[in-house]
Parts: C-alpha cells; structure tokens; sequence
C-alpha cells in the first residue's frame, strides 16, 4: 500500500502513513484526481522533519466515503516535479509550501506568495512588491480596488485589466488578513485558548470551524461525543447556514439596488442570530461547540422558542423569494451572470456551494457524514449554470432544506448528559482529520502530533482557499459594474484564507 | 422670480421626500424629509481637502457645476410669469449650460488620476450624450407646434391647441422625467445609494471632493431635480390662474418624487450594457411626439 484509508474524523498513528518517494507520491496523487472528478484533494500541506520537509496530501474519495493519506520525505533545497503543471487545483497548496520552506515547484505556472506567513522562508516578499500580472495595450486599462473597501468589510486587494467596460482578467491578491492562525493554536497550551482562536478563524463560519477544531481534539483524544453533543452541533451549522444565506440573499439585493429585498432579508437574518444568542449569548454562536462538552444544552423551552421563530420565518422568507425570484429588473441582472463551467470548477478544485451552483456534487454532508448527518440522510442541491442566478437560487433551496432538518431533529431531543466524560490527553504520534461542512463548503483541519503528545502542526484550510480562483474565472468577460453582484454571490472569507 | 421661488423651495424637500417614501416602503424608519438639506448645511460648515494629485481644475469645478445649475434655474418659467432670463432659443441655453457643469465635473473627476473616477466619468458622459436627442427632439417638436422659441411662450401656447396637445404633454412629460432620472443619477439608471465604486455613475465622481465643495455639487443636485420638476408641471398648468398653478406645482413635485422613491425600492438598477438602449428608447419617445406634432400640423403625409 502506498497510501493509508481512513474516514473523516478519525486518527491515525503516523507511522501508518507510508512514506514514499517523491516521484511515488507524484504518480499517485495525480492518480487519484485525474481518474474521477468523485475525488479532489482538500488538503496538502508540509511541515519540517528534522533537516528534511514532509509533504502530506490528503485526498478525499466522495464515491467511496473515504480519505486517501499519503507521504513523502522531501529535501527543501530541492526542486520537485509540480503537480500543478497539469492538476490545477494543487496550484495554491504548492503556492503555500513554496513559501514556507521555499521548495520550488518546476513547471508550476508561478509561484507567488500566498498570504505572506510571518514564518515564510523568504522573507524578501513583501505584500508591498506582490509581481501582479499585466498586459500591455493601448486600448486596455487597469483599475485597482482595495485593499481598504468602501463597505465595511476586510482587506484585500482586486487587480481587474479591462477593455473599456469588459474585464478581461482579474488577479486577487490577498494576505493582509494573515493573523498567524496556526501558529497561535500551536503556541497555546490551554485548550479554552485554543478554542477561541479556532473560533476567529472566519467570523461567519463560527459553528464550522469549532465544530472542526473540536472534531480533530477529541479524535486525537479517542473521545467519543455523546448524542446530545453531536445534536447541538448539528443544529448550530445548520442555523448558521440559514443565517448566513438570508444575509447573503440581503445583500446580493442591495448591490442591485433593490432596496425591498436588502431590507426584508436583513431583516429576516436577525431572529436567526438572536436565536443563538439566547441559546449560548452571541449572536454568532461563539462558546456554543467546545470540544467534549456539551455547554449549552437545549432545553424543551429552547426547541419551542425555535419552532415559534422557524414558523414565522420561513414563510416570511419564501414570500420575499417569490417576490425577488419573479421580478423582471432582478432577474436580468442575476441570470448569465458571473458564469463559471463545470470544467473550470472541477479543475480549481472548488468545494461547497459555489461548486453545487456550477453542477459539481460537492457536500461533505452527504460525502463524508459527520455529527448527526449519518442519520438526515442529506441529498443535496445541484444547480447547473454556474452563474449569480444558479448561486441565489441554491441559497434560496438550502435554507428551507435545513429548516426541514432542524424540525426532524427537533423531534427527538437527545437526553443531556450534565457529567461531561473527561478527555484523555492527545494520543503521541498521531495523524488527525476533520471535514465539516460549513455553509460556504468544506472546511478541512489537520492535526499531527509529536512524540511527546504535543500538537507538531495544525493546518486550517478554509472553502474560501480554493474558491477566490473560482471567482476570478466568474467576472471573465463580464462587465465590471457585474463585479459587486458576482462578488457577493460567492461572499468568500479574506480571513479564512489568510488564516 | 416666482418660478425660481419655487424652484428653490422645491429643491428643499424633493430629495428627502424620495428617501422617506423609500423608507416607509420597506419598512424602515428613515430619516426626516429635511435631511438632505441639513446634510448640506453642515458640509457648508466645513473646510476642504484638495488631493495633491489634483490642479485647479478640480477646485474650480464644484463652483462652475453649481453655477451652471443656478443660470440654467433662471431661465425655468412658471405658467405666465418668465424666468428671470427669457429670450428666444433660450431651452438650447438650458441644456447647454448645465452640460458645460456637466463637462466640469468630468474633467475635474479625471482630474483625480482615479481609475474609478475616469470610469463614472466616461459612463457619465456617455449617457448624457445619449440623453441629448430625446430632450432637443422634444423640445423642438415643441418648438415647431407651437411656432415660438422661448420656454415661456412654448409653455404657454401648448394649451392653446386641441386636447390632442395634452395627450402629447403626457408624453413629454415621461421623456422629461426620464431625464429628470439620467440627469440626476437615480435609479434605473444609477443607484445613488451603493457604496460600490465599481457600479457607480455620478457617486463615483465625486468620490474625492469633500466639505463645502461637496455641498455645492450635493446642492446643485437638489436644485437640477427641482428644475426637471418644474419643467413637467409647466407642460400642463398653461395659463390657469396662480391659485391653481401653484399648488399643483408642489403636488406635481411631490408626485414625481414618489413615483421615484417608488421605483426605487420595487425595482433592480438596470445592468449597465442595458442603459443605453433605454436611453436611446427615450428618443423613440421624442420622435414619437415628433411626428404627433407633424400630424397636427398636417406637414405629414
């Protein structure tokens, strides 16, 4: 065997995983992803082993419900054959370790700093002589927006070469939002530290990347989550991708200047959020999932609240859909808009919902079930244009499909169990990973640990990681006052990238 | 002087009418019908900050856009009372002037050296240009009906003609309205509310000006709505009596500014490639009247 199997959230000792050559690893992974597009790759990452680099890929297999690990030991002077020549979806991971360890990729189309690490190997680049692309041409002209937006938002920088109105190429460069994630959860010693921080991961994608982080503990700690544990999970991602959605309905009205929608949806987000804050006290459920507890239980005054507020809102909701979903004006701007090809998505390697609106099957839900996913028996939702229309109307489906799952797990309230079973420390040696489907797609966390029972690495990868290719692909011939509406269709995360 | 009177108490509330009627329609509170104009005051009250990048072109430009706007406001009749400049051809003057701002405001947003600034500069010179032939085709079908060239005496012969002249008022009236919403940046062709510079037409403009040189170009704004305001209700009120005229000149603007917050909370800006058809439709409009007036004068056929 030159790869190990395993299934989401489970751990390995790392000796399992077979170490081969570089050219094995090659040969294998690359396998792997051109034989069907049921596989992609969700994470791929190196970390310093001894004088040496060791590469880890993690491929997952969504026919089969499994995840292919595999290694290799690398010298990081070197340069290796890169698998981006062909297989464009390793492009950002090689991005990445070239700029950790300074590994060169030869053929790779151009290694340029992903997100300037502050413990990068060439400390030389700097964000401010980022090598942007350009053409030259008279009639062409180049508009810069960012990195400081006129909306509220996080910085990034957006580099568009037009012809007149029409974008011929948009580069997005990001990195300033890099905090040093991972290397902050490795330099903490307290779990509740620890928590927090995967918690700021992505202020929307709280439920996702806790739920995530607390998966990866407690298989590396052999806990095995109660029932009532896995319900408040499961119902926190779930309220969160209701939330996030309506908001993102809101705002996709608002950049078409249709002010009813903006306010109605805004509106609608609200009872949502101020639901978790009277479950667990924030509004983005921060302190609700911690790994092998069960801190806030839902109570049977909590499940009738809930019912109350689902029972106004979603007819509230798909009114104003039908409403939106009909009006001429809306629809000529939302349709042929901002289209991405089956082919282009596959290649990218795009995940979650932007890779459902373009016709590829991607839900870690149904894929690779985690919490109480096994027992929903989710289906999910494909679209196939690809364009701003096929992502609204995918956001306008989902919610109703997670309303339905909250009223079936509403039905049978698991019993809390108040004496939290104490975790045992981190088993030594140990290769952990965790998929959960947040509502933007799937979000991957790795964990290694040394032989001492101490986190060695931790890796994060965001849906967003993959998915800012897929939006430069979307505004391709597209007219630049389109930006904004295609923008918000994806609404991907500068900090989940940057880490 | 009336019509300037009245043009200027107009402007006072005929934003801020367009942001209640929003409002209210979406269910929001929003703000007082006086907030626009206060917004101004306080702009007023503050000083200036020039981008070295800019020459004096860009501190000229606000004051001759505003002025512009002013001379093109005194030229506007009201029924039998003149503007305080009447002449014959003065309407081509009207357009003139305020496209000699217009010219300034594009040229001094060029000035910035913004890549966005040159964008809502070239869209909006763009529209305008397309703009043009709906509002000189009507006027001089006008013009041609009535046999004069002045606004006041073109405005107060149309009523003497058959109650066929009205049914062409009603046209007219939608193709100065629709000016009215090119002119002033309002929805469907732009949308004054976004915060996105890439969607922007006249917003984006005047990203770079600030203080009082804001106040001028956001009060010259409220003054141009008032101005296309007063045209409409010039094309119906004719010679009736002032007790008449005048408070249909408020009803009129008030009407055209909720039609406006109307479209504008029940409606999606137009995509931007879809503008200039719409505003080349305008001009179908214009020769529509066009060969009303020909019919009427029996020049046709």
């Amino acid at each position: 065997m030159k790869h190990a199997t395993i299934v989401n959230n489970q751990t390995i000792p790392v000796s399992e995983i077979p170490e081969i050559s570089y050219d094995e690893f090659f040969e294998l992974n690359a396998g792997f992803i051109t034989e069907s597009v049921e596989t992609h790759c969700v994470n791929y990452f190196g970390y310093p082993a001894g004088e040496m680099t060791k590469l880890i890929c993690c491929i997952a297999d969504d026919l089969h419900h499994v995840i292919y690990v595999s290694s290799c030991r690398v010298n990081p002077t070197g340069d290796l054959p890169s698998l981006s020549v062909n297989l464009f979806c390793f492009e950002k991971f090689e991005r990445e370790i070239h700029e950790n360890f300074g590994i060169g990729f030869t053929g790779h189309p151009w290694l340029k700093p992903l997100r300037y690490a502050h413990n990068r190997k060439d400390k030389t680049q700097t964000i401010a002589n980022y090598p942007f692309y350009t053409i030259q041409g008279e009639e062409l002209h180049e508009v810069g927006v960012g990195p400081i937006h006129a909306g509220v938002i996080e910085p990034g920088h957006f580099r568009f070469i037009c012809n007149g109105e029409q974008i011929l190429h948009l580069e997005i460069q990001l990195g300033y939002q890099h905090r040093g994630i991972e290397s902050l959860l490795l330099s903490r010693s307290k779990l509740s530290e620890q928590v927090q921080i995967a918690e700021s991961i992505a202020g929307d994608s709280v439920a996702g990347h806790t739920l995530a982080f607390s998966s990866v503990w407690e298989s590396l700690c052999g806990f095995n989550a109660t029932e009532d544990i896995h319900f408040s999970r499961t119902l926190a991602l779930e309220l969160e991708r209701i939330a996030v959605h309506t908001g993102d309905l809101g705002a996709a009205c608002a950049d078409v200047a249709y002010q009813l929608g903006s306010a109605v949806f805004g509106r609608l987000r609200t009872p949502i959020i101020n639901f978790l804050q009277e479950w667990c006290g924030n509004r983005l459920g921060k302190g609700l999932i911690r790994p092998g507890n069960n801190t806030f239980p839902f109570t049977p005054d909590l499940s009738k609240r809930l019912t109350e507020v689902l029972h106004v809102f979603e007819y509230q909701f798909i009114e104003m859909n039908d409403e939106l979903f009909s009006m001429p004006s809306a629809l000529s701007r939302f349709e042929r808009t901002g289209s991405v090809s089956l082919e282009n998505m596959v290649s990218i390697g795009t995940v979650g919902m932007a890779a459902r609106s373009s016709g590829l099957k991607r839900d870690i839900r149904s894929s690779h079930p985690h919490s109480l996913y096994g027992t929903l028996q989710h289906e999910p939702i494909v679209k196939r244009h690809g364009d701003v229309y096929s992502r609204l109307q995918l956001r306008k489906q989902e919610v109703p499909q997670s309303i339905t799952y909250i009223r079936e797990l509403m039905t049978s309230v698991p019993e809390y169990h108040p004496e939290p079973v104490p975790m045992g420390p981190l088993a030594p040696g140990s290769f952990a990973i965790s998929l959960v489907e947040g509502w933007r797609g799937e979000i991957c966390h790795c964990a290694v640990t040394g032989n001492d029972g101490k986190l060695l690495i931790y890796k994060v990868k965001d849906p967003s990681f993959h998915n800012w290719m897929a939006l430069a692909m979307a505004v391709r011939n597209n007219e630049i006052s389109d930006f904004p509406i295609c923008n918000k269709s994806f609404n991907l995360s500068y900090c989940g990238h940057d880490l | 002087m009336l019509s300037v009177i009245l043009i200027l108490s107009a402007a006072l509330f005929f934003t801020g009418v367009i942001n209640r009627t929003k409002s209210i329609l979406t269910g929001r509170k929003g703000p007082g019908v006086l907030q626009p104009v206060k917004d101004i005051i306080r702009l007023f009250k503050k000083g200036v900050v020039y981008s070295t990048t800019t020459s004096f072109i860009f501190q000229a430009a606000p004051t001759i856009y505003f002025s512009s706007v002013i001379m093109a406001m005194l030229v506007v009749p009201f029924g039998q009372s003149k503007g305080l400049i009447s002449f014959q051809g003065d309407f081509i003057f009207f357009a003139y002037v305020l496209a000699l701002g217009k010219f300034f405001s594009i040229i001094s947003a060029m000035d910035t050296g913004s890549s966005f600034e040159g964008m809502g500069a070239s869209r909006e010179a763009l529209y305008s240009m397309f703009a043009e032939p709906a509002f000189f085709i009507l006027m001089g079908s006008m013009a041609l009906l009535t046999g004069q060239t002045s606004f006041q005496e073109i405005f107060a012969d149309l009523h003497l003609g058959s109650p066929i002249s009205y049914a062409l008022a009603m046209l007219a009236a939608f193709v100065v309205g629709m000016v009215m919403m090119i002119e002033n940046s309002r929805m469907p062709i732009d949308d004054p509310k976004t915060h996105l510079e890439l969607t922007m037409i006249h917003e984006v403009m005047i990203l770079d000006n600030s203080g009082f040189d804001l106040g001028l170009i956001l009060s010259a704004g409220l003054i141009k709505f008032a101005i296309y305001g007063a045209l409409i209700v010039n094309l119906f009120i004719g010679m009736f009596p002032y007790e008449y005229t005048i408070p249909m000149f408020f009803a009129i603007q008030v009407m055209a500014a909720v039609i406006t917050g109307g479209i504008e909370s029940f409606m999606a800006r137009f995509r931007m490639s879809h503008n200039a058809q719409f505003i080349f439709a305008l001009t179908s409009v214009s020769l529509l009247i066009f060969f009303g007036v020909l019919m009427l004068l029996g020049k046709f056929i």
